[in-house]
C-alpha cells in the first residue's frame, strides 16, 4: 500500500548508505543476553575484515557481561539476516556478503545470560 | 440607561454562537473551501447529524476556563511560596516529572496546532467548533504543565531546555514521531488518531497514573494541574467517541479505512505508554498501582466494553491487542533497563530498585518478575556496589516506525525479542513487532524517511561523534549533573539536604538515603 496524501508524496531514504560517509551500519544481536537492551548499532568499514570486527568491535561491546568471557564466538552459531552464516575471519564485511543495515545474530550454546535467566 | 436585552436560553445561544456561525456558501463551492475533507477516502453524507459532544459555547468556555485557571495559579503560587518541593516523597520523585516536561507537555503544544488544522477542514460547523475549543485546551495544557513544573526547575536539574529536547534527544523522538505521525494525516485519520485512540482509549493510561502519581508523592502543583484539566479531558474524550461513531454511521465504506487506523493508533499509542510503565513501576518512590493493574482496568476491562459496543458497526478489538495485553507483565521492566543502560544520555536520572520495590514488583509480577528481570537487577545492583555502575557503552538499533530500540520480546517468548526485517525498495529496515512492521508496510514513504536518533549521530548530523558530545552539545544536557545515576548525584545530595540528613559518604552505592 502507499500514503493516501493531498498530492504526489514522494519521500526519500533517509539512512541510505551514501550518507554514512564510507562506512556502513551494522547491527549485532546476542540472544539471551538481555542484559543489553537491543541488538547494537555500530558502523564498521566495509573492507573490515570479520576477524577485526570481532575484535574490535563485538568483543568491546560485550565485554561488561559476564558470559563475554566464556563466549567463544568463532564456535557460536550465526545468522546473518535471519539465514544461516558462517564466518570467515580473514574475509572482509564486503565479501562476506554483510552490506548495510544487516543484522548478525550470535547464539552462544550454553551460554544463557545472568544465572541463566537470559539477561 | 441601557436596554438590558432579553437573556437567550442555553439552546437558543448554543445554536446562534455555533452552528448559525456557519452557512452555504454561494460565491465559492464548498470544495475550494474545504479541499482535503474527502482525500483520505472517508464519505460524509450529511454533516448536519454531528452531535455536538459539549454544549458549550466560546464566551462560556472562556469565562469557565478563566476562574479554573485563577484558582489552578493561586495554588502554583503557594506551592512556590511554601517551597512546595521539599515536601514531595523522595527526589527521584522529580525524574518522572522531567519525563512528562521533555515529553507530553510538548506533544499538548503539537496537539494544539494538530486541532487547530484540522478544524480548519472540515465543513461541519459542530466539528470546527469541537476542535476548535480542545485546540485551546491543547495549548493551555501545555503552558499549565510548564508553569506548575517550573518551581521545580529552581531545585532540581535536567527540567531547563524542555523544548529544545524533545525536538533532539533520542528516546523523545518517541512522543514526537508519534504526534508528527498524526499531525501529518488528514483530518479524519488525526482525529481518529488523538480523539479516539488516544484520548478515548489511551488517555486514562497516561493521566491517571501521573496524576494519582503526584498526589501520593505530595507533588501538589502537579496534582492541581490534573484536577484543572479534568473536565478537559473528559471533553476530549466525549469527542473522540463521537467522532468515531459518526464516521462510521455516515458510510459503510469507512469501517475499513477506519480499522486500519484503529489498529496503527492503538499500537502507536500503547508503544508510547512503556514510557508512561516504567514511570509508574520505577519512577514513583510511593507507588499508584502497578502498569499491569493500570493496564487491565484502563484497557482490558474498559476498552474491551467499549471494542463490545462498537461491535455494531462492524468494528473488531485492534489488530495485536493480544500481543499488548500480554506485554502487560514486561514492557516498563524491559523500559527501565533501557534507560538505566543509556543514562548517560538522558535528562534524568535512574538507578536500582531498592529491596522494598523489588519486593513489589515479584508480588505484582509474579509471572515475570523473578523469571526473567531480577536476576538482572540484583546483577546490576551488585556490579554498581563493586563501583562499576552498568551503562551501555554502545548505540541502540532503533525501530524505524515507533523509534523505541527493539527491546521488546516475542509474545510466546519472553526470552527472545521481537525483531523483524523487511526489504523495501532494496534498503534494509529493522521493527520492533509485527505491530510497527504493519504500519510501515501500509504506508513505506511515511516512514523510510524517519530521522532515527541513532542513525543520525553515526552520519554526523548531531554536532559530535561521541555520546558526551552529542549529548551536552546537540541535546543541551549536562553530563553527569542532569543524568547518569541517581545516587550521588547532585540531585540527591541537595534533597539530604533538604531533609537534613548528612550527605552519604562517596562510595558508590553504600546504604540508600532513608528519605
Amino acid at each position: 500500500m502507499s500514503v493516501n496524501a493531498i498530492s504526489e508524496y514522494k519521500a526519500e531514504p533517509k539512512d541510505r548508505v551514501e550518507n554514512f560517509h564510507g562506512m556502513q551500519l551494522l547491527y549485532i544481536y546476542w540472544p539471551h543476553h538481555l542484559m543489553f537492551c537491543s541488538p547494537f548499532a555500530v558502523m564498521v568499514a566495509p573492507d573490515m575484515t570479520f576477524g577485526d570486527f570481532l575484535e574490535q568491535v563485538l568483543k568491546p561491546a560485550v565485554a561488561s557481561h559476564p558470559d563475554s568471557a566464556r563466549a567463544d564466538f568463532l564456535k557460536a552459531e550465526w545468522k546473518l539476516n535471519d539465514e544461516p552464516f558462517t564466518p570467515d575471519v580473514s574475509a572482509t564485511m564486503k565479501d562476506s556478503g554483510i552490506d548495510h543495515k544487516s543484522m548478525l545474530t550470535v547464539t552462544t550454546p550454553g551460554l544463557d545470560g545472568i544465572s541463566g535467566s537470559g539477561s | 440607561m441601557a436596554v438590558k436585552n432579553k437573556k437567550l436560553n442555553l439552546k437558543d445561544k448554543y445554536q446562534y454562537l455555533t452552528r448559525d456561525m456557519a452557512w452555504e456558501p454561494t460565491y465559492q463551492k464548498k470544495k475550494d473551501i474545504f479541499p482535503d475533507e474527502d482525500f483520505e477516502g472517508i464519505k460524509i453524507t450529511d454533516w448536519s447529524q454531528w452531535e455536538d459532544p459539549f454544549r458549550l459555547t466560546m464566551d462560556a468556555y472562556w469565562k469557565y476556563q478563566a476562574e479554573k485557571e485563577k484558582k489552578l495559579y493561586a495554588i502554583f503560587d503557594a506551592f512556590a511560596q511554601n517551597n512546595g518541593h521539599q515536601n514531595i516523597s523522595d527526589a527521584r520523585y522529580v525524574n518522572a516529572l522531567k519525563l512528562f516536561l521533555t515529553g507530553v507537555s510538548p506533544l499538548e503544544y503539537a496537539a494544539f496546532q494538530g486541532y487547530a488544522r484540522v478544524g480548519r477542514q472540515f465543513s461541519g460547523a459542530g466539528a470546527r467548533v469541537a476542535c476548535q475549543m480542545q485546540a485551546i485546551d491543547e495549548l493551555r495544557h501545555s503552558q499549565t504543565q510548564q508553569h506548575a513544573m517550573s518551581h521545580y526547575n529552581k531545585h532540581f536539574n535536567g527540567l531547563h531546555d524542555a523544548s529544545h529536547m524533545h525536538d533532539r534527544v533520542w528516546f523523545l523522538s518517541v512522543p514526537k514521531s508519534f504526534f508528527d505521525d498524526a499531525r501529518s494525516a488528514g483530518p479524519f485519520e488525526f482525529l481518529t488518531a488523538i480523539s479516539f485512540s488516544f484520548e478515548y482509549v489511551l488517555t486514562n493510561l497516561l493521566f491517571v497514573p501521573f496524576m494519582s502519581g503526584a498526589a501520593y508523592n505530595g507533588d501538589m502543583a502537579t496534582v492541581t494541574f490534573g484536577f484543572s484539566a479534568q473536565s478537559d479531558e473528559a471533553r476530549h474524550m466525549t469527542l473522540g467517541l463521537e467522532v468515531i461513531k459518526f464516521i462510521l454511521e455516515q458510510h459503510e465504506d469507512n469501517v475499513p479505512i477506519v480499522q486500519r487506523w484503529i489498529d496503527k493508533w492503538f499500537w502507536r499509542g500503547f508503544r508510547l505508554l512503556s514510557l508512561v510503565g516504567m514511570m509508574m513501576d520505577y519512577m514513583l518512590p510511593n507507588k499508584v498501582m502497578s502498569w499491569a493493574e493500570a493496564w487491565e482496568v484502563y484497557y482490558e476491562q474498559n476498552g474491551g466494553a467499549l471494542f463490545k459496543d462498537l461491535e455494531r458497526y462492524g468494528i473488531r478489538p485492534p489488530k495485536y491487542q493480544d500481543v499488548a495485553n500480554d506485554a502487560k507483565n514486561h514492557v516498563s521492566h524491559q523500559a527501565w533497563s533501557t534507560f538505566y543502560q543509556y543514562s548517560q544520555a538522558t535528562n534524568f536520572h535512574t538507578w536500582m530498585p531498592e529491596e522494598d520495590e523489588m519486593k513489589w514488583l515479584s508480588e505484582k509480577y509474579p509471572e515475570t518478575f523473578d523469571k526473567y528481570y531480577r536476576d538482572r537487577f540484583e546483577h546490576w545492583d551488585k556490579e554498581q556496589k563493586a563501583g562499576r555502575r552498568f551503562y551501555n557503552n554502545t548505540l541502540p538499533q532503533l525501530c524505524q516506525v515507533c523509534q523505541i530500540p527493539t527491546i521488546f520480546t516475542e509474545k510466546d517468548d519472553p526470552s527472545m525479542l521481537s525483531h523483524r526485517q523487511i526489504q523495501h525498495e532494496g534498503e534494509r529496515y529493522h521493527f520492533c513487532s509485527d505491530g510497527c512492521c504493519d504500519i510501515f508496510k501500509n504506508e513505506p514513504e511515511k516512514y523510510i524517511q524517519a530521522w532515527l536518533p541513532v542513525h543520525q549521530i553515526y552520519q554526523g548530523n548531531c554536532e559530535g561523534a561521541d555520546v558526551e558530545t552529542v549529548v551536552s552539545k546537540y541535546y543541551h544536557i549536562k553530563l553527569g549533573e542532569d543524568n547518569l545515576e541517581y545516587l550521588g548525584s547532585p540531585d540527591h545530595q541537595r534533597w539530604l539536604e533538604i531533609k537534613g540528613l548528612k550527605p552519604r559518604a562517596s562510595k558508590p552505592g553504600s546504604e540508600q538515603d532513608a528519605a
